[in-house]
């Protein structure tokens, strides 16, 4: 059945691999990643050592200047109905922009709570207890509360699927039967675009939900579930992946200690399956993070995805920069995600017990 | 009045119907609605009170229409009132429709024809009322420069050589006769199937002699027999179509005319004001159920908004620059102050270099703007079964039921004749009317409207559906 599965890393190829190549090799399923990776430099002496970390800096840092050089030069040569398409010097102006933005908002914000309380405490002197109000601030998201929006729900949809994904996993992957029960089911789910999903998730939550002030807004629930379905699959196969490919002399040593199966799940198969979890864990935040933002665009959801969606219907001459701002933020944050993701990983896998 | 907003056959996207019937007939026990003296006494009654729901969420669609309500929010007319107002821009009119029924948002700037076709059933199903009308005119329709550059040359000059409005629809009867001899569609773009863009653009066309297609039931593309082919498309997207070359041209509210222009890709060939001169546009559109639920909150919220319109058109505009600048800013209608300031501040911009005059091209509080008017109401409804949205015949009766459950001056006057108990707009600006505006002209075609007769005036289009006439997908029958 493994053959069906995504092959998990092995080792980490990230030593020469800095800007996170190893995340697309990693979804290009079935590739071994050591084909990709150059061979690891040897480390024994000091000078191979800072060689490495010249190599490591000097050419990610040599790559980025060609690709602002290269924008710098292209960008102004397209011409688009919101004027020329914005070099880097003005996406990082509409960066600051956005900043500035932000500060009013929080100024305007704490005005907004200073003047109802100067209101409130004046009601109470007079005794006007009605005239009291306790509202909360309602300005429009900046960039920043926007980026906090998105994180909350990748985060609430990331928790699901890894909730859902890592028990069905450990089950498949545990069972024979199970995983071929399951596993049609899982090759045709896994490709489904978030797109196709999000009206069937939106009318069901609209429907669900019926509250006039529900727990959580339905946009974010609606989102989040999104990112659910999508980012599902990678833990659920490598999960499965990893449980299955237990070395049968532990389990052979488990059936002759008489581990009762609550044992045998903690003492042997979680320590055992745990780096391939966490290896399909980050596959999944990847895509969960890829996911949100098109759904945030498409469904008017709070978040990032709004922002650039509000940002193109805007048309203004700034929109453009302001959007590739966004795309920016977008890609570093994936990015930081990423190595967070990657960091627990190898955590993990140091601090393996079996 | 109830056995009305069911009869309609319920097609199309009923999946909240259901849900809304429920609610519906539970606030139809307590509401005869505006026509007799038992709803007005019970609203009077309650729009005193405490404030049930200060914090509101509303929707709008960057159009420099919704100006109201960023208006009545950045100068802190909603706060004056006890509101706590958030606005949300929306993507597209149907997911702000969506938002409402749903109850994610409280109310929204809404097409005037929205709440009328949820009320009787075309598209989503649901009991939505419209107590106030946010402004008079506000839209145009813009051709591509490739048509324009087509008609251009013959079109009757005046005194300086700028073409003479307006500019009827005939002129494009020969663009549309080259385009059907090459083989290829002449496509136009406007917002939605019941917006006020889709019937004046289809007035101007039929009253040049260019049919714009008919909807059949059930259909919501509207282009059965049509000469130009119209779609939809969301306001900010137009010009983007527009230059992709899906559409020779649209009917659009500001700023997306004036955003042709200044990005060269389009002209604007005539406003709505010309086809039908000071014509009813958006309305605010909030759910029956909440206006019940809510009276005061709902007379609060009208209060802050007709403040914010009279702010709008204070002292001949003088108000009109800061508006500007404030409808600018991202969060709301996001495009840049030259080009909003383009139609907000009594000019409207045609061609480049050809920016002339127009006083009147968006109203927010002058001539009654806010009044919901019933007889606007059945204007839009006598347009909806023009072209076949309502499929069958109805009687005049029918007509005024239905403006009267969904326009709703009595919940407009109870929240105007507070602010002009208290000082605030002008005893003047309130009408003193029935709800029917009598016999209208103004229309390019010179054709008359009496709101008190659908049927006759039905009976005046020469394009247009006619008694007994249906619509099948092969064309019109009957009749």
């Amino acid at each position: 059945m493994a053959t069906a599965y995504a092959q998990p890393l092995q080792d980490d190829p990230d030593a020469t691999d800095p800007l996170g190549a190893a995340a697309m090799t990693a979804v290009s399923e079935a590739k071994p990643a050591a084909e990709l990776g150059a061979p690891a430099p040897s480390s024994d002496a000091l000078g191979g050592k800072i060689k490495v970390l010249g190599d490591a800096l000097l050419w990610p840092v040599i790559g980025i200047i060609a690709f602002l050089g290269a924008w710098a030069v292209l960008a102004p040569q397209v011409d688009t109905s919101l004027g020329t398409l914005p070099g880097p010097v003005e996406v990082a102006k509409a960066g600051a922009g956005l900043y500035s933005e932000y500060v009013a908002a929080r100024d305007s914000e704490a005005a907004f709570y200073a003047q109802q309380e100067a209101n409130n405490a004046a009601a109470r002197a007079s005794g006007n207890a009605a005239a009291i109000s306790d509202f909360e601030y309602s300005g429009s998201p900046t960039f920043l509360d926007q980026i906090l929006t998105s994180l909350k729900t990748v985060a609430l949809g990331f928790a699901l699927a890894t909730l859902l994904a890592v028990p069905i996993g450990l089950m498949a992957g545990l069972s024979k039967r199970f995983n071929a029960a399951i596993n049609p089911l899982v090759q045709i789910m896994k490709p489904v675009s978030p797109l196709a999903w999000l009206p069937i998730v939106t009318m069901v939550i609209s429907a669900m939900i019926t509250s006039a002030d529900p727990l959580l807004p339905k946009a974010f629930v609606i989102s989040a579930l999104v990112v659910m379905l999508c980012s599902l699959w990678p833990t659920l196969i490598n999960t499965a992946v990893g449980t299955s490919s237990i070395d049968k002399d532990l389990l052979n040593v488990g059936k002759v200690l008489r581990l009762g199966w609550f044992d045998k799940l903690t003492k042997l198969v979680l320590p055992a399956s745990l780096p391939y979890i966490f290896t399909g864990m980050r596959l999944s935040l990847g895509v969960g993070w890829m996911v949100l933002i098109a759904a945030e665009m498409l469904a008017q959801n709070p978040g990032l995805g709004k922002f650039v969606w509000d940002e193109f219907q805007n048309g203004s001459s700034q929109s453009l920069a302001r959007i590739m701002f966004a795309a920016i933020v977008i890609g570093l944050i994936g990015f930081l995600l990423d190595r967070v993701m990657m960091a627990l990983q190898g955590l993990v896998s140091k601090n393996r017990t079996v | 009045m109830t056995h009305t907003l069911h009869t309609k056959g319920q097609f199309g996207f009923d999946r909240r119907g259901v849900i809304a019937a429920v609610l519906a007939s539970v606030a139809l026990a307590g509401c005869g609605g505006a026509a007799d003296g038992s709803g007005d006494t019970v609203v009077a009654a309650a729009v005193d009170g405490a404030i049930e729901k200060p914090n509101l969420t509303l929707g709008f669609i960057k159009l420099t229409d919704m100006a109201p309500l960023a208006i009545a929010k950045e100068k802190g007319f909603f706060a004056e009132e006890g509101l706590n107002v958030t606005l949300e821009p929306q993507a597209n009119w149907k997911v702000l429709l969506d938002g409402v029924i749903a109850g994610q948002l409280d109310g929204a700037h809404m097409l005037a024809g929205q709440p009328l076709a949820a009320t009787i059933g075309y598209g989503t199903k649901a009991d939505l009322i419209a107590p106030l009308s946010l402004d008079l005119n506000g839209n145009a329709i813009t051709v591509s420069n490739k048509v324009w550059g087509m008609i251009e040359p013959g079109l009757p000059k005046d005194a300086n050589g700028k073409p003479t409005h307006p500019i009827p629809a005939s002129v494009l009867k020969p663009v549309v006769a080259k385009f059907k001899a090459e083989g290829k569609p002449f496509n136009m773009g406007m917002v939605f199937p019941v917006s006020t863009h889709n019937y004046e653009i289809r007035y101007w066309l039929a009253a040049g002699g260019l049919k714009p297609g008919y909807y059949a039931e059930g259909d919501v593309q509207g282009v059965i027999d049509a000469d130009v082919k119209l779609s939809v498309t969301p306001p900010p997207q137009m010009p983007a179509t527009l230059e992709a070359g899906t559409i020779e041209g649209y009917s659009v509210g500001e700023p997306w005319n004036q955003a042709a222009v200044a990005k060269k890709i389009g002209v604007p060939i005539i406003t709505d004001d010309q086809i039908w001169h000071d014509n009813p546009e958006k309305v605010l559109g909030l759910r029956k159920d909440f206006a019940e639920k809510n009276p005061a909150t709902t007379a609060a919220l009208l209060r802050a908004i007709i403040k914010a319109q009279q702010w709008l058109d204070a002292d001949g505009g003088k108000n009109r620059k800061e508006a500007v600048e404030i409808l600018s800013r991202p969060n709301y209608v996001g495009a840049d102050a030259a080009v909003i300031a383009a139609s907000m501040t009594g000019v409207f911009t045609f061609a480049q270099g050809d920016t002339r005059k127009a006083p009147g091209f968006n109203i927010f509080f002058d001539k009654y703007a806010g009044y919901p008017f019933y007889s606007d109401a059945i204007w839009y409804l006598t347009q909806m079964r023009r072209w076949g949205q309502i499929a069958t015949d109805k009687d005049d009766q029918w007509y005024f039921d239905t403006a009267k459950a969904v326009y709703r001056p009595d919940l407009y006057l109870a929240a105007a004749e507070k602010l002009v108990a208290d000082g605030v707009i002008p005893a003047e600006s309130v009408p003193e009317t029935n709800g029917f505006r009598g016999e209208q002209g103004g229309f390019i075609d010179g054709v008359t409207f009496d709101g008190s007769k659908p049927n006759a005036y039905l009976a005046k289009f020469p394009i247009g559906l006619k008694k007994g006439q249906k619509v099948t997908a092969a064309g019109i029958t009957g009749g």
